[in-house]
């Protein structure tokens, strides 16, 4: 009984031991906290909140003494602090400026659609001046136009390239450092590819916007300079350590004997790793491509300043590309706070965390669950 | 005197001699090692071509008068442009990031290693959270740090302190907020490398200290605490390399395209190396005359992330070295 007593006969422990475990909440608190805030400013677009229809419903000017105050700030769109500074004869000359605003664009086409809406942000749509219904991202026009789909193929785009390009690599890689390298090859290649994990992306990013796709022009000879392709190759350059290291270690991770036993049956060293090892290991593999679809999804400096930004729906890899990460970054800065573009720029953050969220979350089951098995723990 | 029959070895019956493998080429063998060689030097030639061009273009250009001076009137000055406010906006915010996130990522790993049950599901939801953490994206993380940091915190601060009508204080991108935001996102690196230290800790050592009277506090402060030194040490400087070179949580958060002086509070924004680059590289009004400025810029800040990874490595060697000494 004297043992369990500890804690009282020391208050000052207790607090600190609990404050230890409080602080190691803040991984979890950080992950819903992301959740939250992104999600909170993306809600009024989620469910249909805002509007940007320039020609909306008019009240005329005599029935504005009519209106409580709060019907006439939502009418005007204002924030209750900018409300609250308005005299009477400033919320008159707004309603006025509304009124006029209406009657000056109800002629056109398109003045009427609220392009926020859910159909308009996924389906295609023939606008005023078009031949046909097309998938358009416009954020800034008269008719803002804001379907996600040409970012959305963008990024699949861009990251189907990146690991094209570097999963034979960086698998080949792992198992000829894990599998058939000679100690002292071992203990120099590894770190060295690691070594790739440590440049900066935005320095991959300058690498393939001055170096590199002038080099790829000049060999395939394409028109667009800054396309898919230039800016997806360098994009594997920084998913290349992460697919290697997840797979090496995986490799790694699978018992000696294994091999042993294969050799002693007169395998070869390569046969023992790509029969052996390799199925071994395999989801181990699959997760380290997770993670690299991931990695490759989510990166934001090197599509941003290689991939040239047009946002136009193509299937071809030579076409200058918008991801939905260059999106947010090259727009946020200019976005009016709280404004229906700002929160679909907040929309789409959402989606992508989304995405990694899940990519990340299958990945560690599969690594835990993978090396729970070849432990001998199941 | 020996006759064929009788080297052969007898023939079970229903089995058919095999021809010995040896005798013809392993084609298959040849080609996979091959292959996947060829790939490892194959990244290794990606490597040293990054790494040859910046260096061989940006070295000449780097100059003692370069990384010492500011960025005079025009920063796409060849002549007079120097990166000195960069350099310090950048060490600003990786020590005031490390301030924020070596307290919450040691006391993590001290709680999962000393603490928590190994299976239990709470451990393996913290666990889950810190991986997670380490795959969001870094642009994600600059729309968090703009909507909670910047808006929510700095908004709410401003709100309570200052009168109103005043402009905003904290409630716009400071040094403050990059550096918090870069805080979360280098959390799993600390939490990681912290926990690998703890746990290379012999657990003699811990039995040794509560066998002597210590309390389980005392012996994580006293005994365990120090021998963890040095893969703290290493979580905090692999942190700052991770963060030193990120550009996409702070575009929002703090980072400035220009300003005259140095950043003085907390709540000023900072002129920053990596978004230096981006600018550089893509704002440039003639960009093969601004080319010299730009390489050298590049190289500062490779230089930087790599001096840190490369000390990162060397030390957490020292460590893996020394704890196999004392098991």
């Amino acid at each position: 009984m004297g043992l369990k007593r500890g804690h009282r006969a020391r208050p000052l422990e207790w607090i600190c031991e609990k404050l230890i475990f409080l602080v190691s909440l803040t991984s979890i608190l950080m992950v819903f906290l992301i959740f939250v805030f992104i999600g909170r400013e993306a809600l009024p677009v989620i469910f249909g909140h805002t509007n940007t229809a320039l020609v909306q419903k008019v009240i005329p000017l005599e029935r504005m003494d009519q209106l409580g105050p709060a019907e006439l700030q939502e009418y005007l769109n204002l924030s209750p602090a900018q409300f609250k500074e308005l005299d009477r004869e400033s919320i008159r000359a707004l309603m006025e400026v509304r009124v006029e605003y209406v009657k000056e664009h109800s002629e056109e086409p398109d003045a009427r659609i609220n392009t926020t809406s859910w159909r308009y942000l996924l389906g295609p749509q023939q606008w005023a001046g078009y031949s046909k219904p097309e998938y358009i991202w416009q954020p800034v026009s008269d008719v803002p136009k804001y379907n996600i789909v040409p970012l959305i193929i963008g990024s699949l785009k861009v990251t189907l390239v990146a690991l094209v390009f570097s999963v034979p690599l960086a698998l080949g890689a792992a198992i000829y450092v894990s599998q058939l390298a000679r100690p002292r090859v071992r203990e120099i290649a590894k770190p060295v590819i690691e070594l790739l994990a440590g440049i900066p992306s935005v320095v991959l990013g300058f690498f393939a916007l001055i170096v590199m796709a002038t080099v790829l022009q000049r060999v395939f000879g394409y028109e667009s300079r800054l396309n898919a392709l230039c800016a997806g190759i360098a994009l594997g350059f920084s998913v290349i350590p992460v697919v290697f290291s997840i797979a090496e270690d995986a490799l790694t991770s699978v018992p000696r004997s294994y091999v042993q036993a294969a050799l002693s049956l007169g395998a070869s060293q390569w046969r023992a790793a790509w029969q052996v090892v390799l199925p071994a290991a395999l989801p181990g593999v699959f997760a380290a491509i997770a993670l690299g679809f991931g990695r490759a999804i989510g990166e934001t400096m090197i599509v941003l300043m290689a991939s040239g930004n047009a946002s136009i729906v193509s299937g071809s890899i030579l076409d200058s590309t918008r991801t939905i990460t260059a999106t947010i970054a090259a727009e946020l800065g200019e976005v009016v706070f709280g404004s229906p573009h700002y929160r679909i720029l907040f929309l789409i953050g959402v989606m992508l965390f989304a995405v990694t969220f899940l990519t990340n979350l299958s990945a560690d089951i599969i690594m835990h669950r993978l090396k729970g098995r070849l432990e001998g723990r199941r | 005197m020996t006759t064929p029959s009788m080297l052969a070895a007898p023939e079970a019956p229903g089995v058919t001699a095999r021809p010995f493998r040896a005798a013809s080429f392993d084609w298959f063998s040849f080609l996979g090692r091959g292959a996947t060689g060829l790939a490892t030097l194959l990244i290794v030639a990606i490597l040293a071509a990054i790494l040859g061009n910046i260096i061989l273009v940006g070295a000449p250009n780097v100059s003692w008068r370069f990384i010492t001076t500011g960025t005079a009137t025009d920063m796409f000055d060849v002549e007079k442009a120097g990166i000195l406010p960069m350099i310090f906006g950048t060490a600003a915010r990786v020590i005031l990031m490390t301030l924020i996130v070596l307290p919450a990522g040691v006391l993590t790993a001290i709680y999962l290693t000393e603490y928590a049950a190994a299976t239990s599901p709470f451990t393996r939801i913290i666990r889950g959270a810190v991986n997670n953490l380490a795959g969001v994206p870094s642009i994600v993380f600059g729309l968090f740090g703009a909507g909670f940091f910047v808006q929510f915190i700095g908004g709410h601060i401003d709100s309570l302190t200052q009168p109103e009508g005043a402009g905003a204080v904290w409630g716009k991108p400071a040094l403050m907020w990059a550096s918090a935001t870069l805080a979360v996102m280098t959390l799993p690196v600390v939490i990681v490398a912290t926990e690998e230290a703890l746990r290379a800790i012999p657990q003699g050592l811990r039995e040794a200290s509560l066998a002597l009277g210590a309390t389980k506090l005392e012996t994580i402060v006293r005994v365990v605490l120090p021998q963890a030194v040095p893969g703290i040490l290493t979580g905090a400087i692999l942190a700052v390399g991770r963060a030193a070179g990120e550009v996409a949580p702070i575009l929002f958060t703090g980072a400035a395209y220009y300003m005259a002086d140095l950043p003085k509070t907390l709540h000023d924004q900072f002129m920053d190396l990596g978004y230096h680059v981006f600018i550089l590289s893509t704002q440039s009004p003639n960009i093969e005359r601004t080319r010299s400025l730009l390489y050298a810029t590049v190289l500062v800040l490779l230089l930087l992330t790599f001096l840190l990874n490369i000390v990162a490595v060397v030390i957490r060697g020292q460590m893996r070295k020394r704890m196999r000494q004392l098991q």
